[in-house]
């Protein structure tokens, strides 16, 4: 594999279909035999990326809308500031018209597709206007099956809620948003929630190996399978199957009615595992989560594919402050953390991470939104001098 | 408890008593609604029960099926019903979800979940008072679901003009009624742009013919965001069947949980008042450990449904009394009164109006 590399662009492709039809074999035959350790080369969604000629990691920087060019500035100032070993590549994904319908301009595509990793700023989705949005067309194209969304509690920012440290995936390619929809009937409208035994099983293999990886024990399956006894059942029930390859960690499920319930209650029970779910239940979860610490400006997230991963700030682009240099850009710092430990950078995340958590913890230069008074680029070089 | 349909609602009532179906349901029902019987006539509170112990317990057992549709003929009958939760297994084996099929049968199409904070018991939450208006017959639960090839599973929801229009007309007479004064749709039309889309143009064009409230709405995520962030922005929140599942999840775990959330289910003709977060609690079934508050407060409703606000005033006024006082809370509440305990301390304060 690794000496294709070198290959010109289409011979890779060409040979990453090949392996890609190896891949839809079926599941059960390749792991059977995974006991204790998960052999490398056996992983769900590995990061495939290899240093360029300069030592360096290229990876796709998608901007953003509105406040997206700012909070961008201030990661390639951290990570330059770091000595982190990346050099960026910038994209613009403004839809175009082809074909009479709207898509992402290739140019795009080929770059994540290269690097096979992208840091991705807030994009605007006019509501309503018809068209997908262009996050869930970014997640279709790059078949992003699993969205992982940590939670933490912040030092320095006091919600109702302390020590909150959840970690929350959430199956993104089917369930509610298959975007399968009909009308059957004037004022009768048909919406089809799709599960299959496929992607939850991939999602669920997905979510053990990162309970793996960030050291919790346990794995929570959340699921309304009372009601929905096929379409949950059937996840459920895979979840229960994949959790027999894992031996070492602790499976449970819950129905979602609890988790709801005891999540607001008290969180603290929920930081030693991580949650799996569906698609729509992860969506309104994770989102809730992130409001327990303080809302969608200081949360991560990351969009984990079988070739490409992307890592994003979920919150909006703000197009009021947009330019004035108001803009938070933890979110997308800590979303470019994440995408570093995805690549294997450990020490510098940790650098980096260490020094954003000081300067929120301290308090003196934090933004408005936190009810700071520092400008977007102050917090930065806040950041850079802890460094 | 106003409702649209009250001027053709009409409960059996014989003898100056009204009879009330009382379903006690699994987990912890026997024990609560013991309690609510208990004090229900110490207040000598003019209601004859009629009492049927269908139980979701016992998978496809031939009598359990017998006694639903008893307690479904009962409710018909009667047209008005206090009732705990029933259990429904995660088996595919096992049957469809009781409470469910009760629902539709009956096409009690309103859910109304009340969260708001009990003087004197502190949450990580102030000054919470909303009200979750959901629809309760289609939806994600309409039960249609099947499996096109192996491992391939389609789930449908199902959303109807008709059934958003009636629900939301609920929401906004139930708004006026109750000095409410905005009214937030729940959707996820960014996403489900046709079916989500139907429903929340639905609630806008009903909303034109209730100038006087305020019309919002939000995306279902954000507004579980909001929720447990700022819950104080919400006032009458209306939404689809899933969507009120989580939201009153997670609205009770803003106010102190479910052992203390009423709510009630409301058709055209039939009115069924049952805990507003529907949980079963098995775990703590038989320990005397429950908490009656729901329940209690549930049947304080039911009785300002058919005008006894005299009685419901002294119920629920003894039951935030005992509260308040904190001698007796029940564990949930982090006291360490039992079921009993707790009914004891309501029926006491009660004489000591008298």
């Amino acid at each position: 594999m690794l000496a294709t590399r070198s290959l010109a662009a289409p011979a890779r492709q060409c040979l990453r279909q090949a392996v890609a039809a190896q891949r839809r074999a079926p599941a059960f035959f390749q792991t059977q035999k995974r006991f204790y350790s998960i052999p490398e080369q056996d992983k769900v969604a590995k990061f495939k990326g290899t240093k360029g000629n300069d030592g360096k990691f290229t990876v796709t920087l998608i901007e953003g809308d509105g406040i997206g060019p700012e909070i961008s500035q201030s990661v390639k100032d951290i990570f330059a500031a770091a000595n982190v070993p990346i050099k960026w590549e910038a994209v613009d994904v403004t839809p175009r018209l082809k074909d009479g319908r709207t898509v992402i301009p290739e140019e795009a595509i080929d770059s994540v597709t290269r690097n096979y990793v992208a840091l991705k700023g807030p994009l605007a989705t006019p509501v309503g206007k018809g068209h997908v949005s262009l996050n869930l067309t970014l997640r279709r194209t790059f078949n992003l099956f699993a969205n992982v969304r940590p939670c933490k509690s912040i030092a320095g920012y006091k919600t109702p809620y302390d020590n909150v440290d959840t970690v929350l995936i959430r199956e993104n390619t089917e369930g509610e948003y298959s975007g399968i929809e009909h009308v059957v009937v004037d004022g009768v409208v048909q919406s089809i929630k799709l599960i299959t035994r496929e992607a939850s099983e991939r999602v669920l293999r997905f979510a053990f190996q990162h309970a793996d990886a960030v050291g919790k024990r346990k794995v929570r399956a959340v699921h309304k399978a009372t009601i929905m006894k096929m379409s949950d059942g059937l996840f459920l029930n895979t979840a229960r199957d994949v959790a027999k390859e894992f031996p070492h960690i602790e499976f449970d499920a819950e129905l979602l009615d609890n988790t709801c319930l005891k999540i607001v209650t008290d969180p603290i029970p929920y930081n030693d595992k991580v949650l799996v779910m569906p698609n729509l239940y992860g969506d309104i979860l994770s989102d809730m989560c992130a409001g327990l610490i303080g809302g969608l400006g200081l949360t991560p997230s990351g969009n984990i594919g079988d070739e490409c991963s992307i890592f994003e700030a979920v919150h909006g682009s703000a197009p009021d402050i947009a330019g004035k240099g108001l803009a938070n850009p933890t979110a997308l710092l800590l979303s470019s953390i994440m995408m570093l430990q995805h690549m294997g950078l450990n020490e510098f995340a940790d650098r980096i991470q260490n020094a954003i958590f000081a300067v929120l913890a301290e308090g003196k230069t934090i933004t408005g939104d936190l009810g700071g008074k520092a400008k977007t680029s102050e917090y930065a070089e806040a950041v850079m001098k802890k460094l | 408890m106003a409702t649209v349909a009250q001027d053709i609602f009409k409960p059996t009532k014989f003898g100056g008593k009204y009879t009330v179906t009382l379903i006690p349901g699994d987990g912890v029902g026997a024990e609560v609604s013991e309690s609510v019987k208990e004090i229900f006539k110490a207040d000598n509170v003019p209601i004859e029960w009629e009492q049927v112990d269908v139980s979701g317990m016992e998978a496809g057992s031939k009598h359990s099926e017998e006694l639903f549709r008893e307690s479904i003929a009962s409710l018909k009958r009667n047209k008005l019903g206090l009732k705990g939760i029933l259990h429904t297994p995660v088996e595919r084996s096992g049957h469809q979800s009781f409470n469910v099929a009760m629902r539709q049968e009956l096409d009690i199409y309103a859910s109304i979940v009340l969260i708001k904070n009990i003087p004197g018991y502190e949450t990580r939450h102030k000054n919470v008072d909303l009200c979750i208006i959901r629809e309760n017959t289609e939806g994600e639960y309409s039960g249609l679901e099947h499996q096109s090839v192996g491992g391939v599973v389609e789930s449908l929801k199902i959303v109807t003009r008709a059934k958003s229009e009636r629900i939301a007309k609920f929401a906004f007479a139930f708004a006026l009624a109750n000095n409410r004064r905005k009214v937030t749709c729940i959707h996820k039309a960014n996403i489900m742009k046709l079916a989500d889309g139907l429903f929340r143009n639905t609630v806008k064009r009903i909303a034109e013919d209730y100038p006087t409230l305020e019309v919002a709405d939000m995306i279902v995520d954000n507004a579980s965001m909001q929720c447990v962030s700022r819950p104080q922005q919400f006032d009458v929140m209306v939404m689809p069947n899933l969507y009120g599942g989580i939201l009153s999840n997670i609205g009770a775990g803003l106010v102190g949980g479910p052992g203390i959330v009423p709510g009630c289910n409301i058709g055209r003709e039939i009115a069924v008042f049952e805990p507003g977060c529907r949980h079963v609690g098995l775990d703590i079934k038989g320990k005397d450990q429950a908490n009656p508050t729901a329940l209690i407060l549930s049947g304080s409703m039911l009785l300002r449904h058919i005008g006894l606000d005299d009685h419901a005033n002294r119920i629920s006024k003894a039951v935030y009394d005992v509260i308040a006082e904190n001698k007796f809370r029940t564990r949930d509440m982090g006291g360490n009164a039992s079921t009993h305990e707790f009914t004891r301390a309501v029926l006491d304060k009660m004489e000591a109006y008298a």
